[in-house]
């Protein structure tokens, strides 16, 4: 329930690489979803869900828990991984993933399972929800902190920098946005698509403490968090290098697997790939 | 009394909840003194939140603010609240089933001299597709205030439009007022009698009446206008003030229809998808009668005095005066051929 203060980076990283598998498995078994943003995503949800997270599955509406909002609602398959596994609900619900009637939806559904605080999907929103529990926070006396994580072709919508500067006006030092830097979107590269570097510069311009780091390396992940929750009177973004498709070399960076579910063959190449990596 | 507009009635409702409910909170793009949300601004300055011309992150953040247990009023014109929104109403607010209070002031042609880009005329149509919303358009600033006042304790999204210009006072303070019950404003008159603000007419006045204007916002004042001048001219119209768009009320309008035989519908917006559009989908279905619909025709605002616009976009009592006369003529054993014309 309490963070742990020096997590085992060793026994992170085999659970971040079982994530993987968990994800590769539960997007060939729906037959569509996004691996690529998903993959990209596994060490900053280990570094906070097994690390810096006050929360207790058991519990998950405890109003003194710590929030995750998952804003890049594409990735969700790599949060209901972490849920299930964390205990939030059964793991056998996993492999319903997209398939009707099923609680996991393509794009999260709020409190269809335990631990999905917010819905999204239509990109841009999920830090604007994040700045307004902490202002009704505030009014009520709450120190728990928001965590609201984001994709790099994400942070094109507009929204994100109305909130930016809503949260930075508001001094709102609870909320944590994490950037999930994958470098590519739908149709290729950020940078191609429409450039938005250079991120620290931009967040810090609008007010923020932002800190880079390589969002694989769990140690640095760890770290991060932790300097993020001594930050006082601003909010902190987290802009986490990542490799879209990570852990599986054909998906790694190819814009091909942003959208697309791995058939038998490419899923039986993955995890092996994996397996291989423990 | 003087005339007052709805949006001065909402203002005087904001500032009492912030006095009865702790949890309500108010957000505004810089239009909190359009809004008249100043009072509650400065009675309660930490329950007002300031987002900049920033729309969309104001329902974002209002989505935030009530899924940590507040009621949140969020305030712009009706337009923008509305109209640069709709995917976050849509998203994080209806789909979220979120107890977001949606205030849109300066809605219909009241905006007058700014022109089409702020004068909102779709928003009804807009609003009322979305799942779990609830739409609600005040004819005065006294059910404006009880709307405020109710909508606070209705739990999930509520629209609320208002208009920016002075309109007269058409209910009293103690009229009832519940979300989604509509309010027969006139009835019985060809029986010899008048009644006013009572929710079901008695039988005989029923049967009496000839024709039923559906109406809301500033047009249940000119529907009661177009009655007394038909109830001149031999014509029993009886008046709706159907504040609710939706949820409606199905047992009063289909009470309508099957008393009178033929409806119109009077609204400040589009005849497509609104007030008119909703009691038709009701009707189709279940009571097919003539109808009517004054509004506006597929077009948009333009600059001009408020009370001048309504004329030029044919939305006075003259114009439900000849929309109720053509519809007769539509209705079976019409009037034409009665003895009382």
């Amino acid at each position: 329930m309490s963070p742990q203060p020096s997590p085992d980076l060793k026994q992170l990283k085999r659970v971040a690489n079982a994530l993987r598998q968990t994800i590769l498995k539960m997007i060939a078994k729906a037959g569509s979803g996004h691996p690529g943003g998903s993959l990209s995503m596994v060490e900053l949800l280990v570094g906070l869900y097994w690390h810096k997270l006050r929360h207790d599955p058991k519990r998950p509406d405890w109003p003194g828990r710590d929030l995750f909002l998952l804003s890049k609602g594409h990735g969700c398959p790599a949060l209901y991984a972490v849920l299930a596994e964390q205990g939030y609900f059964p793991k056998d619900e996993l492999m319903t993933l997209r398939r009707y009637p099923t609680k996991l939806q393509g794009h999260p559904e709020r409190w269809s399972v335990p631990g999905i605080e917010i819905a999204s999907g239509s990109l841009g929103q999920g830090l604007s929800m994040a700045n307004g529990i902490a202002l009704a926070d505030r009014l009520d006396g709450r120190t728990r902190r928001i965590f609201c994580l984001l994709g790099d072709g994400e942070i094109q919508e507009g929204q994100v920098w109305e909130a930016a500067m809503t949260a930075h006006h508001h001094h709102l030092d609870h909320v944590c946005a994490i950037v999930d830097a994958n470098q590519l979107q739908q149709n290729g590269p950020v940078n191609i698509i429409q450039d938005i570097e250079p991120l620290p510069e931009k967040w810090r311009a609008f007010g923020w403490h932002a800190i880079e780091i390589d969002g694989h390396d769990l140690a640095q992940v760890v770290k991060a968090y932790d300097e993020a929750e001594t930050i006082k009177g601003k909010p902190q973004a987290i802009i986490a290098r990542t490799v879209k498709g990570k852990g599986v070399s054909f998906m790694e960076l190819n814009p091909a697997w942003h959208g697309v579910a791995p058939k038998p063959d490419e899923l039986e190449r993955a995890l092996k790939e994996l397996q291989a990596a423990v | 009394m003087a005339n007052q507009a709805t949006r001065d009635g909402f203002g005087e409702g904001l500032l009492e909840l912030g006095k009865t409910h702790p949890n309500v909170v108010a957000l505004s793009g810089d239009l909190e003194d359009s809004c008249r949300a100043v009072a509650f601004k400065k009675t309660y300055p930490d329950r007002f939140f300031s987002v900049g011309i920033a729309e969309q992150d104001m329902i974002g953040t209002a989505a935030g603010l009530a899924i940590a247990g507040k009621i949140p009023f969020a305030c712009s014109f009706s337009q923008f609240v509305t109209g640069k929104t709709l995917e976050q109403l849509r998203m994080a607010v209806c789909y979220q089933q979120l107890n977001v209070k949606i205030i849109g002031s300066h809605g219909g042609l009241s905006v007058g001299a700014d022109g089409a880009t702020a004068e909102a005329l779709e928003e009804f149509a807009h609003m009322r597709a979305l799942p779990f919303m609830t739409v609600i358009v005040p004819c005065d600033a006294i059910e404006a205030k009880k709307a405020t006042i109710t909508c606070a304790d209705y739990p999930g999204p509520v629209f609320l439009r208002l208009g920016r210009a002075p309109i007269p006072a058409i209910t009293k303070e103690s009229d009832p007022f519940q979300i989604g019950k509509a309010i027969v404003m006139r009835s019985g008159d060809r029986a010899g009698t008048f009644i006013a603000g009572e929710e079901v007419p008695r039988a005989a006045e029923r049967a009496a009446d000839d024709v039923t204007v559906v109406a809301c916002g500033v047009m249940v004042s000119h529907a009661l206008q177009a009655a007394e001048q038909l109830a001149k001219e031999g014509v029993g119209a009886r008046v709706i003030n159907c504040h609710t768009i939706k949820p409606l009320d199905r047992e009063t309008l289909l009470a309508a229809a099957k008393e009178t035989g033929a409806i119109v519908t009077a609204e400040e917006h589009t005849v497509l998808g609104g007030l008119g559009g909703a009691v038709a989908e009701l009707l189709a279905q279940t009571h097919p009668v003539p109808m009517r619909f004054v509004g506006v025709q597929d077009r948009f605002g333009t600059s001009g005095d408020p009370a001048e616009l309504l004329k030029a976009f044919h939305l006075m009592p003259e114009d439900i005066v000849r929309a109720v006369k053509d519809v007769l003529r539509s209705k079976p054993n019409s009037l034409s051929s009665s003895s009382r014309h």
